[in-house]
């Protein structure tokens, strides 16, 4: 038994090895071995912009990408793992929340803006943009608290069953979110379910920021971005670990029984606990929405993202929804940004192969995750 | 003759009838009937069978399922389709010889299967559910944005490449409702025997006690990570039967709601017995007919939507009242004729699978 026990890591050197030098050559490659594409002969070293020394500032610019993005990862995942934490409900239907908390903060705002399909962000002013996010959350909050109550109460600990409760959930509404979204279409064309809109951000946000580093001039509503995911990071933190609430909710995720023992209705707490959830999901919504698109489909990719985000980070814990955010956001920035562009069609489109293999590097060696502890 | 043996000779009393049914279907039910209904039944309960028989017999509820058919059927597509003039552009456009193409396509399902498996081996219950259903989705983002193997646009003709023991499966539709009968058999039959097999009874004690299991020296990721192998073959056969009987594969056979329809299908069967993954893939089959046709223009009836809706409805239905399905409900039919004894929890999956010597 003991020779089992000496062996055992040397039989994770191997995988160990192998995602360090993994790691390395990533690092590498960005930094110093990728050329820019042009005057050099394509090969696998031609990317868009060259390595870090090559072009400064685009690697400066991916990489507030990234981290703007992963600001947006944070806040849409934070919700699910809030959820998962607390009640060990894996929400499914957390990607069709995002879906119908776009569309609703979109038809909020053409209803208040007037303007039309294709709203300019200087149409906007930062009310326009805060009510449609405030309604969003509302409803959706609301939403997610009815279905916890209806469909998730009466049987807590079932795992599994209320996962397919919530695939079930996610299959309704996607479906008639499509079926009534988006109401507001450009004149003189039919509305069609399911059609990519987008929202205004606020007009003061549409400029560049320069931020004297290598001549980069970045977008204020991406940084805006970030800041939001800084902020509900700090809030939950806050909330979580400053107040009653917080402590009752942190007491309940290490042990349910002893806390409602002790005279504390967890139930209150689940429920606001998913209302939470639920509405920080709609403020990820609008702020997607607002930055890039809303259309069919986009609830599987947003179902995917918190997964990965949280697969990565470790599910209910706070410093792993940041941690999994900011690895898969860098991830998801440098992929699309630094692969190599040899031929017309190579090789940026493989990005999600390299989320396959950041999950896969992190679960051979933790497979609760960064930040994860035993269930 | 006890309850038990009864139960025994009523199912495979059931089992024969069905058998002789599907064996002289073709020659008494309509050819729609028999291609869009039963064929497909045959096709998506195998790919539902493998999904139950993770579940069932390694307690891994895998969602990788969808996504492994169509990685199978997608290969298939890019290896077999050649470039013709005027005809198809999409994929790789290989051209090679059907078999070899069949036989790759396989190996290269069950690799991907493999690695899949070996990523998610440590991790267990709702985890795992998790894990599979991100590569499902990572399946799906991969064929429809690298443009070379796929695209959003599908992979068509590729019923018109077949090796030559599986012949034209465009114009004789028989043939290949034969086809995918046999093979489901053999699918059916391979797990019934596999889960004998010390191999299956040492995956039924790391289902309930993996750490027991390990310490008695078993190793347990080693096991399941074959298992998710197993799995992942069967997954690919399915994936292969599909691209012939549906001709072309878009990314929506992959992705989310291919999933969702393959998880579906699985748990209306019920998740504990193999038998439900062909019952609950024929139910389902049968409803959409059924419902698709006779959903509105405009949608659903005062709420509007499609399909989706009313299948989810459903699926919640059947999630609340039984979450072991319609095989859940017949297990429970018996154990409740033997008075108090039935608690309704889910039978023995297999009846038979109890440890031997």
């Amino acid at each position: 038994m003991t020779e089992r026990l000496r062996q055992t890591p040397r039989s994770q050197l191997i995988p160990l090895g192998i995602a360090a030098a993994a790691i390395l050559f990533a690092l590498l490659y960005v930094i110093v071995i990728a050329n820019p594409s042009t005057g050099v002969a394509d090969s696998w070293r031609t990317t868009n912009f060259g390595s870090a020394f090559d072009n400064p500032g685009a690697f400066v610019f991916t990489l507030l990408d990234a981290l703007t993005f992963a600001g947006l990862l944070f806040i849409v995942a934070s919700g699910f793992s809030l959820i998962f934490g607390l009640m060990r409900v894996v929400n499914m239907a957390h990607g069709s929340f995002y879906l119908l908390g776009g569309y609703i903060a979109y038809e909020i705002q053409q209803s208040m803006t007037g303007k039309g399909f294709s709203v300019q962000s200087s149409d906007v002013n930062t009310w326009e943009w805060v009510l449609p996010l405030l309604v969003a959350m509302g409803v959706i909050a609301l939403f997610g608290l009815g279905m916890q109550q209806l469909l998730l109460r009466w049987n807590q600990g079932q795992d599994l069953r209320q996962a397919l409760i919530t695939i079930a959930v996610s299959l309704i509404v996607a479906d008639q979110v499509i079926a009534h979204f988006p109401r507001h279409v450009p004149a003189g064309t039919k509305a069609f379910g399911g059609n990519a809109v987008g929202i205004g951000w606020p007009g003061w946000t549409n400029r560049l920021v320069d931020l004297h580093v290598w001549g980069v001039q970045y977008s204020l509503a991406r940084l805006v971005m970030l800041a939001l995911g800084a902020a509900v990071g700090v809030a939950l933190w806050l909330w979580l670990y400053r107040t009653k609430t917080g402590m009752v909710i942190r007491a309940g995720v290490d042990d349910r029984q002893m806390t409602s023992a002790l005279g504390i209705n967890i139930q209150v707490t689940f429920a606001i606990a998913f209302a939470v959830g639920a509405a920080l999901v709609a403020l990820g919504a609008t702020v997607g929405t607002s930055q890039g698109n809303i259309s069919q489909g986009q609830d599987g990719v947003w179902l995917l993202n918190s997964l990965v985000v949280v697969i990565i980070g470790g599910m209910g814990s706070l410093v792993g929804a940041v941690a999994g955010s900011l690895l898969f956001g860098l991830v998801t920035a440098f992929s699309t940004t630094y692969l190599p562009v040899s031929g017309p069609d190579c090789c940026t489109q493989y990005s999600p192969v390299l989320t396959f293999v950041l999950m896969a590097l992190v679960l051979a060696f933790r497979p609760r995750g960064l930040f994860g502890r035993e269930a | 003759m006890t309850l038990a043996r009864k139960k025994l000779f009523a199912e495979r009393g059931i089992g024969i009838a069905v058998l002789v049914f599907v064996l002289v279907a073709p020659q008494i039910v309509s050819g729609f009937w028999m291609d869009a209904i039963l064929s497909q039944s045959f096709i998506l309960g195998i790919g539902a069978a493998s999904l139950v028989f993770l579940s069932a017999y390694g307690g891994m509820i895998s969602l990788a399922q969808a996504g492994l058919m169509g990685i199978a059927g997608y290969a298939l597509g890019n290896m077999v389709t050649e470039r013709v003039e005027g005809g198809e552009t999409k994929g790789l456009l290989l051209g090679w010889d059907p078999t070899v193409s069949v036989v790759a396509a396989i190996l290269l399902t069950v690799g991907i299967g493999i690695l899949f498996g070996a990523v998610a081996s440590r991790s267990f219950g709702i985890y795992f559910l998790m894990l599979t259903l991100t590569y499902s989705v990572i399946a799906f983002l991969f064929v429809s944005q690298v443009t070379q193997v796929g695209g959003f646009s599908p992979i068509a003709g590729i019923d018109r490449y077949t090796p030559g023991f599986v012949g034209d499966v465009v114009n004789d539709r028989q043939r290949l409702y034969y086809i995918a009968l046999a093979v489901a058999l053999v699918v059916y039959a391979a797990i019934r025997y596999l889960v004998r097999t010390p191999f299956g009874i040492a995956l039924e004690g790391i289902r309930d006690e993996p750490t027991r299991m390990a310490s008695l020296g078993y190793n347990v990721t080693l096991h399941r990570t074959l298992a998710f192998g197993i799995g992942s073959l069967i997954a690919a056969l399915s994936g292969l039967l599909f691209a012939w009987w549906s001709g072309q594969l878009s990314p929506s056979d992959i992705g989310l709601q291919a999933t969702i329809q393959l998880l579906v299908i699985a748990v209306i069967g019920g998740l504990t017995r193999i038998e439900g993954a062909w019952l609950g893939a024929f139910a389902y089959i049968w409803i959409s007919n059924e419902v698709t046709n006779k959903i509105p223009e405009g949608g659903l009836w005062l709420i509007g939507g499609s399909f989706n809706t009313v299948i989810g409805l459903a699926f919640l239905a059947i999630v609340i009242a039984s979450p072991d399905g319609l095989m859940g409900i017949w297990d429970r039919i018996w154990s409740g004729m033997r008075g108090r004894g039935g608690t309704g929890e889910p039978a023995v999956a297999g009846g038979s699978a109890g440890p031997q010597a």
